[in-house]
């Protein structure tokens, strides 16, 4: 990605004016924000399919819609750990408890496309971190 | 007075029951005060314990762990309930295996249960399996001069029910998940109705009527079938009568409503609570403005927000006591003075508690 945007501004500065710092397009942002959307698409395919963990629940069956996973809050303080967490430390409690599952890495794909599916569910909503 | 059954009196009650002393159990049913010949009729209901199979003789510990909670529970009131009532969603994928797994834990309850149909008994074999255990779908009976009444208000459309997918298998996943746009609103049916005016033909105006189903009877959020879509035309057969109540699942949640002489009360799931749709950002919901939301539920006790209820019926009108298993319980129960259901604790905004405010 980088290297191409680098030898876009090459190839800009041979012909033309001197390279702007971050120089894009509308067709940028629409690939951008696909490939957002798509990892957002299979965050809800994760979420509904019951694969996740070892017993076939999924997070939809007490989580419609992601509903009630207030991603707007966090990070914040978890009484039952102790300390302030993030989003995927509680996602890996749900993969680990009621699903019975194995948890992810913090940047696992898995994770990753959870956690935009959560924030999609929630857009709009205003950021109050810490807040329960 | 209201504190009829507390988490520690069932527990006693059980302590109590097991050293065999079952006259000294601290539970004492406080009759309210009847005006007139009628007996109240109190009686147990237990819901959506979604039953889930993992495969061959292994199920999801935690769904299994809520219903036998429940059930354990509901055998220790004293005195005997008049009847037990299941409001549907025994099983999650209507599989023979999660039927047969519950009505065990369920045939350990004392006295007469009477089920309800929920669309995940349902959509797999179109309710065959749920029938041979338990009966009709729809049917009425009276207590202690009580109408009751039974419906399956499940049902969709022809099309989507027998049309639309190549197998039982997939149309019972498409149902069975709560927020699957896939999904179809569910409805009593224009059979189903046409029987049900027919049942309350013989009924007097004056016969309390408590109708249970396992939809809510109103129109609540669609994105989530917390929704009957014929509810408006159910509604006009009851509201001829003094006193209706409408006692529903499906919700996982406490809600409760007032329309016209109906009121409508929610029960509690076995299994796991699910958020307030005002709680989902991205859609409008209709949550009845009566109804105080309950505690937001702690992901850390895995019984939370989940429980059972004693429900008594006098002078006509419903009174729900919420057997919450990790909160102090709930009592939701008809104001006359209002005209509505009230929480008997919660109602008055000044004395909620900060985990009542939903977001």
């Amino acid at each position: 990605m980088r290297i191409s945007m680098t030898a876009l501004a090459l190839g800009l500065g041979l012909v033309a004016a001197p390279a702007l710092a971050d120089e894009f397009k509308g067709t940028d942002v629409q690939r951008w924000q696909a490939e957002y959307e798509s990892v957002a698409k299979k965050g809800r395919e994760l979420w509904t399919s019951g694969a996740l963990g070892t017993n076939g629940v999924a997070c939809a069956q007490c989580h419609p819609n992601a509903a009630n996973t207030h991603p707007e809050t966090y990070p914040k303080f978890q009484k039952q750990f102790g300390k302030v967490t993030q989003l995927w430390e509680m996602v890996n409690w749900c993969i680990k408890n009621p699903l019975q599952g194995q948890a992810l890495a913090a940047d696992d794909p898995k994770m990753t496309a959870i956690l935009s599916y959560v924030a999609y569910e929630r857009r709009g909503v205003k950021l109050e971190p810490g807040k329960h | 007075m209201t504190k009829l059954i507390t988490r520690r009196s069932v527990m006693a009650a059980g302590a109590a029951g097991l050293a065999g002393t079952v006259s000294t159990l601290p539970i004492s049913m406080v009759q309210l005060a009847f005006a007139g010949t009628r007996e109240d009729v109190r009686f147990t209901y237990i819901s959506d314990s979604h039953i889930q199979q993992i495969k061959g003789a292994s199920f999801v510990r935690n769904w299994d762990m809520g219903l036998k909670r429940a059930v354990a529970e509901a055998n220790l009131i004293q005195p005997e309930v008049d009847f037990v009532m299941f409001g549907g969603d025994l099983a999650q994928l209507g599989k023979r295996e999660e039927l047969d797994h519950g009505a065990e834990m369920l045939s350990a309850l004392k006295g007469k249960l009477h089920a309800v149909m929920g669309e995940h008994d349902y959509y797999l074999d179109l309710g065959e399996y749920w029938s041979k255990l338990y009966g009709p779908q729809w049917y009425s009976f009276d207590v202690k001069g009580v109408h009751f009444v039974v419906l399956n208000s499940i049902l969709t459309t022809d099309e989507w029910t027998f049309h639309r997918w190549p197998s039982a298998e997939q149309r019972m996943q498409e149902m069975a998940g709560l927020d699957n746009p896939n999904g179809s609103p569910f409805m009593v049916g224009e059979k189903q109705r046409k029987w049900l005016a027919d049942d309350l033909e013989k009924v007097s105006k004056d016969t309390p009527v408590v109708v249970f189903s396992h939809s809510p009877l109103q129109k609540i959020y669609k994105g989530w079938n917390f929704w009957t879509d014929d509810a408006e035309q159910v509604q006009a057969l009851l509201a001829p009568f003094k006193s209706v109540n409408v006692i529903y699942g499906h919700v996982h949640q406490i809600q409760y409503n007032q329309i016209g002489n109906i009121a409508f009360n929610s029960v509690m799931a076995t299994a796991w609570p699910w958020p307030y749709p005002s709680t989902y950002a991205q859609a409008e919901s209709h949550l009845p403005v009566l109804t105080v939301p309950m505690n937001r539920a702690d992901p850390f006790f895995e019984r939370d927000a989940t429980g059972w209820q004693l429900v008594d019926v006098n002078s006509g009108r419903v009174t729900a006591r919420y057997q919450l298993w990790d909160n102090d319980q709930r009592v939701v129960g008809f104001d006359p003075a209002a005209g509505h259901p009230v929480d008997k604790s919660y109602q008055d905004p000044m004395r909620r508690k900060a985990t009542q405010a939903h977001y």
